[in-house]
């Protein structure tokens, strides 16, 4: 393992995490809202903001799978140091992270049982662009309607009608984020 | 005895008392941490009748760091216990094991340690072995 | 009618000022360090460590100083400050075939490998007070043997040799965790397991012994008690491999227990298992009755309807500091629910009495 890999850590990981918690947090609870987050200089081609997600959200018992280009030595060795989160096939990850092209099909994932819909993944999905301009958002946390940059709108509307089995979305690019929960309606503009 | 073995000069700096490894190295080289002191839990695995499948027992607690010394080795200690300093000595030294003064660090204080671990598990060893039974017959009960 | 009410912090912050004082006790009495408590009131600080689920005797020792010697209390303290833990990893399974023993004794076999080794036990003592212990004085060590450490094998092993006893063969399952999981029913033996060496000494103790009185009877003997240390050993993932990163005192039990045989497979004993966080050997025994005691089924035997078979009844009220805040709570204002039970109370009697008046 070079030295590369055990940097871009948190350097203050109580006081961090907790303010990338925060953030996170009011990503999922407000759909489409665009949030900053900072910290963490992960290796190529992860993003700061995936970077920091997977510092604040992932641990050693988060079974995590990466998908396409992030599935790369730099990175399997970045996330051993600095997370230990056990590397996984799509279907046994509570975590997954790659661009929306990588992870497909996003049916591989875990959606959650009837009796415990929180079993689900979470896909944190790297973006070349997050504004908000897209597909409208309407449902919990959203006042009236939002719109997001999302690649598509049918899985994510596939994935709705699930509930409340489903995965949740997080949405990354460079220092940006933005969640889409399972409960959030998706409608092409 | 020379130590050529990672594992080994780990164990022996997790286990060290840790007054004891800091009275041992009064001099730190210049070094940053490439992870702070962490303080955490490890799930401590059993197997049900000694040899069958694992089970949880229980946790215990455990400091982890890694540091790099200013020439450039890279040093890391998981240690038990919530001590910050422990582990922060003990990934020193492992940084130091990589440099030209392995040899002087092994005898001066490796070997120390290990020496005192080994002296005071003998002395436990010593104690239980006159604890021992020895067992004697009085009468057998079929001669009676 | 709901009434919100605020109020009681002035008498909330002074209680605890009060009980700060309490909890001093006499000033004139010197004060007790965390030191004296780990060393001195070690069997305590095991219990703590064993049913707060967390190996570390000095945080198991404040505990014990900040509760007063409440060890539910303690144990409370200790799961609580748990939680605040990253878990940084699972060790590998410890090795207690290669424990440094300090006691070793099997009930089944006079002379084995290794010997009956007594170690620092209780048992022959004739539980007279020692007036001595009032005063202080200095204890003279403990008699030495010269001796070289040699491992010291499993009694378990000799029967398993001649296939005299059920083998436990190693797989390597992830085992489930009940402090990341919700517990679910019927729960896997590893699931029991961890429910019992964290359980109430005293449920487990009491959940034994009713076997032992014929609620669920297995006939154990003790095949193997030791008591002593092992390493812990973790992979450690920035380097990919595994190092030791302690030592930690367990105390271990198995027993044999009744055979099962049948036409096709020959009469063989069975076994119960016990481990435990630190000396804590009664508590190793009871969990080694009970664990065997819940294992009725894949063992082929009948239901009996003993408390000790029933993996609900066991696993469910085994953990104190659950029992404790479910038990306790009941003594926090239920001034709401109390009222509400109040009206129907006068209600019915009011009915009940306008009744009679009309019959007369």
């Amino acid at each position: 393992m070079n030295t590369h890999t055990l940097s871009g850590g948190f350097a203050d990981a109580p006081i961090q995490s907790a303010q990338a918690f925060r953030a996170i947090l009011d990503a999922m609870a407000r759909p489409g809202k665009i949030m900053a987050l900072h910290g963490a200089a992960p290796p190529a081609p992860l993003s700061m903001a995936a970077g920091v997600a997977l510092l604040t959200l992932t641990d050693a018992t988060t079974p995590l799978h990466l998908a396409g280009a992030a599935d790369c030595a730099p990175v399997r060795d970045w996330v051993a140091f600095h997370i230990g989160a056990r590397l996984v096939k799509a279907g046994d990850a509570a975590f997954a992270l790659g661009t929306w092209a990588a992870l497909q099909p996003v049916t591989r994932f875990a959606t959650g049982l009837p009796d415990y819909p929180d079993r689900s993944a979470t896909l944190i999905v790297e973006m070349d662009r997050l504004t908000n301009h897209g597909p409208t958002l309407t449902g919990p946390g959203i006042e009236t309607a939002t719109w997001l940059s999302l690649p598509e709108t049918a899985a994510f509307r596939a994935n709705r009608a699930l509930f409340p089995m489903g995965f949740d979305c997080l949405f990354t690019c460079g220092s940006r984020i933005a969640g889409l929960p399972r409960s959030t309606k998706v409608e092409a503009l | 005895m020379t130590w050529n073995s990672r594992k080994d000069w780990m164990a022996v700096l997790a286990k060290a008392d840790p007054a004891r490894l800091a009275a041992l190295m009064p001099d730190l080289p210049a070094h940053s941490f490439l992870r702070s002191p962490e303080v955490g839990a490890v799930m401590v695995q059993a197997r049900a009748g000694g040899t069958g499948a694992p089970f949880n027992l229980g946790e215990m607690t455990v400091t982890r760091c890694s540091v790099q010394l200013t020439d450039g080795p890279v040093g890391h200690a998981w240690v038990q216990g919530r001590d910050a300093r422990h582990s922060t000595h003990a990934a020193i030294m492992d940084a130091l094991m990589h440099t030209p003064q392995a040899a002087a660090l092994g005898s001066g204080v490796l070997d120390v340690l290990h020496r005192e671990a080994q002296a005071a598990r003998q002395a436990r060893t010593e104690k239980a072995a006159a604890t021992k039974v020895d067992f004697f017959t009085l009468v057998r009960g079929e001669d009676a | 009618m709901y009434v919100a009410v605020k109020g009681g912090e002035r008498a909330i912050d002074n209680a605890h000022a009060w009980l700060a004082e309490e909890r001093r006790g006499d000033p004139s009495v010197p004060e007790l360090s965390v030191a004296q408590i780990r060393e001195q009131m070690r069997l305590a600080v095991n219990r703590v460590m064993a049913e707060g689920s967390l190996f570390d005797p000095d945080l198991a020792a404040l505990a014990i100083k900040q509760s007063r010697g409440d060890l539910i209390e303690a144990v409370f303290l200790l799961r609580a400050y748990r939680t605040t833990l990253p878990r940084l990893a699972s060790s590998h399974p410890v090795d207690t075939g290669a424990m440094a023993v300090d006691r070793r004794i099997s009930a089944t076999f006079k002379d084995l490998p290794g010997g009956q080794v007594l170690g620092p036990t209780f048992d022959y003592t004739h539980r007279l007070l020692d007036f001595k212990l009032a005063a202080e004085g200095t204890v003279p060590p403990a008699p030495q043997t010269a001796t070289t450490a040699a491992p010291v094998p499993h009694v378990m092993d000799i029967l398993n040799r001649d296939g005299l006893i059920e083998a436990a063969t190693p797989d390597n399952t992830l085992p489930p965790d009940l402090t990341r999981e919700p517990m679910e029913l019927p729960a896997a033996r590893a699931l029991r397991l961890q429910a019992i060496t964290r359980g109430d000494e005293g449920f487990i103790l009491s959940m034994a012994y009713s076997t032992q009185r014929g609620y669920g009877r297995t006939h154990a003997f003790v095949g193997e008690l030791r008591i002593g240390h092992v390493a812990v050993e973790v992979d450690i993932p920035e380097l990919g491999f595994a190092v030791e990163i302690g030592e930690i005192e367990l105390s271990e039990c198995e027993t044999v227990n009744q055979f099962s045989g049948s036409r096709t497979q020959p009469a063989q004993f069975t076994r119960g298992y016990g481990l435990v966080f630190g000396q804590s050997e009664r508590k190793a025994i009871a969990m080694s009755l009970v664990d065997r005691a819940l294992r009725w089924q894949e063992l082929g035997e009948d239901f009996t309807g003993a408390p000790a078979q029933d993996e609900e009844f066991v696993l469910m009220h085994a953990d104190n500091v659950q029992a404790t805040g479910f038990l306790e709570h009941i003594k926090l204002p239920h001034y709401v629910d109390f009222q509400a039970e109040l009206e129907l109370v006068r209600r019915l009697r009011a009915d009940a009495i306008a009744l009679q008046e009309a019959a007369e």
